[in-house]
């Protein structure tokens, strides 16, 4: 039940995120929320362009971030902890271990559209991708009023949001698999067996991490949000 | 220090049945199996309940507890409250033979369609080498004591009786994980997993995992892994592509 207010909560959050399409911006200290990153539409606000612009101007009912939004609610949505707890909190296939379901027919993720599912190791070549590019945007988030470095609150919830993303990027069940876990034998390949090592010790939390960097995510966001819309100034740290 | 529990038992056979109430001494340190044993002695001598081991180890004395599946034998009566009433019922996916007794012959049936493992063609007995990083992984599944937990909890087949034909269960489908990540199985494990071991029914919920008494974790290690293996034979191109390019073992 509390699983299920939570990814409800996130999804309306960030559907009318999305659908903004303002205030995802702080010009003096480079902040860039992770939900527009990359930023790659002529209607970006002046230097949120990271990348330069791949498309021309977006219609206001398209949001700026379709991609990055598709990647990443794709990459949430496929992932093993979420299905899990989407079944569970959702759809009450079952609601909690030994309590009967209300479904009459059960079919599993043999048949469309569940079987897309499958996708998931797609979508975490994507987030990869997308990880790599927040970390650019956390480099730039060091600057300065006026230029120069700098670090305010932003920077460090932007740096905190980094590192949990990284974590729960890094502890997927489709990265186990594809460091190593697809191996029959570890001992012919002793460098893919350290990385399998090292993101199985990272697999148990993955849940842990999936539910931090939901709130991270948000919390980054709507920081974001505030600053570039003036609710609240950036409390600065250094610069 | 001993107080009069309060019990709950399913009490039937295959035509029917119904849950009755006792009250049992209970003293410091027991299990629920050792105050199933004194209803036995001292008010139902003819109460069915299947056990041997006492010790977590045999897998016979699986039960619903307070409506989770459970080993009789590892529930600890102190983990209950002495005025709580306390309800033992048989595993509700398996057919019921008589009080908490079930016939797990499904278990049975379905660990015969798994076929066993199979070296390579040019590898006699004797001639097997592997080291035990390539071993180890697949170890954990050996600690499976087939209490059938886990087949019991699975709501694919707890929930639809319908599935039983299709689908496996965790406990074999993990068996056929074990299999597919051995150095020198040669049998092609992953179609099977899908087409005729119904791992695609597998929603990954981890409720084997929840109920497992040897704690393997059943999900996390064997049945998703055995999903993505299943990915890579049948929905991932570019894995398809690398391995006609490369012909590269794994």
């Amino acid at each position: 039940m509390r699983i299920g207010v939570i990814l409800g909560f996130f999804i309306v959050y960030a559907t009318i995120r999305i659908f903004m399409n303002k205030w995802y911006w702080v010009d003096a200290y480079h902040y860039l929320t992770p939900l527009y990153s990359p930023c790659v539409t002529s209607s970006c606000v002046e230097g949120s362009s990271h990348l330069g612009t791949w498309f021309g101007n977006f219609p206001r009912f398209l949001p700026f971030s379709l991609i990055t939004f598709v990647v990443l609610a794709g990459f949430r949505g496929t992932c093993y902890y979420y299905r899990k707890a989407g079944y569970r909190s959702l759809f009450f296939a079952p609601a909690a271990c030994a309590v009967p379901e209300p479904h009459k027919n059960y079919t599993g993720e043999r048949k469309f559209p569940l079987i897309a599912l499958n996708l998931h190791r797609y979508f975490f070549y994507g987030a990869l991708v997308f990880g790599v590019l927040n970390i650019y945007d956390g480099v730039q988030a060091f600057h300065g009023d006026g230029g120069g470095f700098g670090i305010g609150l932003g920077t460090v919830i932007i740096w905190i949001n980094l590192v949990m993303l990284w974590l729960y990027t890094l502890s997927c069940h489709a990265c186990r698999h594809i460091v190593g876990g697809r191996l029959k034998n570890f001992s012919k390949h002793p460098m893919r067996y350290r990385y399998w090592t090292f993101v199985s010790k990272l697999n148990p939390k993955h849940g842990t991490f999936a539910m931090t960097s939901l709130f991270t995510v948000i919390l980054t966001d709507f920081y974001i949000m505030a600053v570039s819309a003036g609710w609240f100034s950036d409390l600065r740290i250094i610069n | 220090m001993s107080y009069k529990g309060k019990f709950r038992v399913w009490r039937g056979d295959s035509e029917g049945g119904e849950l009755k109430d006792y009250e049992v001494e209970v003293n410091e340190g027991e299990v629920v199996l050792d105050v199933i044993h004194r209803l036995q002695a001292t008010q139902t001598p003819d109460m069915a309940v299947r056990w041997n081991c006492k010790a977590g180890k045999c897998g016979s004395c699986s039960a619903e507890i307070n409506g989770m599946p459970k080993l009789m034998c590892m529930c600890r009566m102190n983990t209950f409250a002495e005025d709580e009433v306390v309800t033992v019922t048989p595993m509700r996916t398996f057919p019921v033979i008589r009080d908490l007794v079930t016939d797990v012959s499904f278990n049975y049936q379905k660990a015969r369609e798994v076929p066993a493992f199979k070296p390579p063609a040019d590898l006699k007995p004797g001639e097997y080498r592997m080291q035990q990083v390539d071993v180890e992984r697949s170890q954990e599944f050996r600690k499976c004591i087939e209490c059938f937990l886990c087949q019991d909890t699975c709501h694919v087949i707890r929930d639809h009786e319908e599935n039983k034909e299709s689908f496996s269960g965790p406990r074999f489908l993990m068996r056929v994980a074990e299999l597919d990540m051995h150095p020198l199985d040669a049998a092609d494990r992953q179609h099977a997993a899908q087409e005729q071991h119904g791992l695609g029914f597998c929603n990954i919920t981890k409720c084997c995992t929840e109920v497992c008494p040897e704690h393997i974790k059943i999900t996390d290690n064997a049945l998703i892994p055995m999903k993505e293996r299943v990915v890579d034979r049948k929905y991932d191109p570019i894995v398809w592509l690398g391995n006609k390019i490369r012909r590269r073992p794994a």
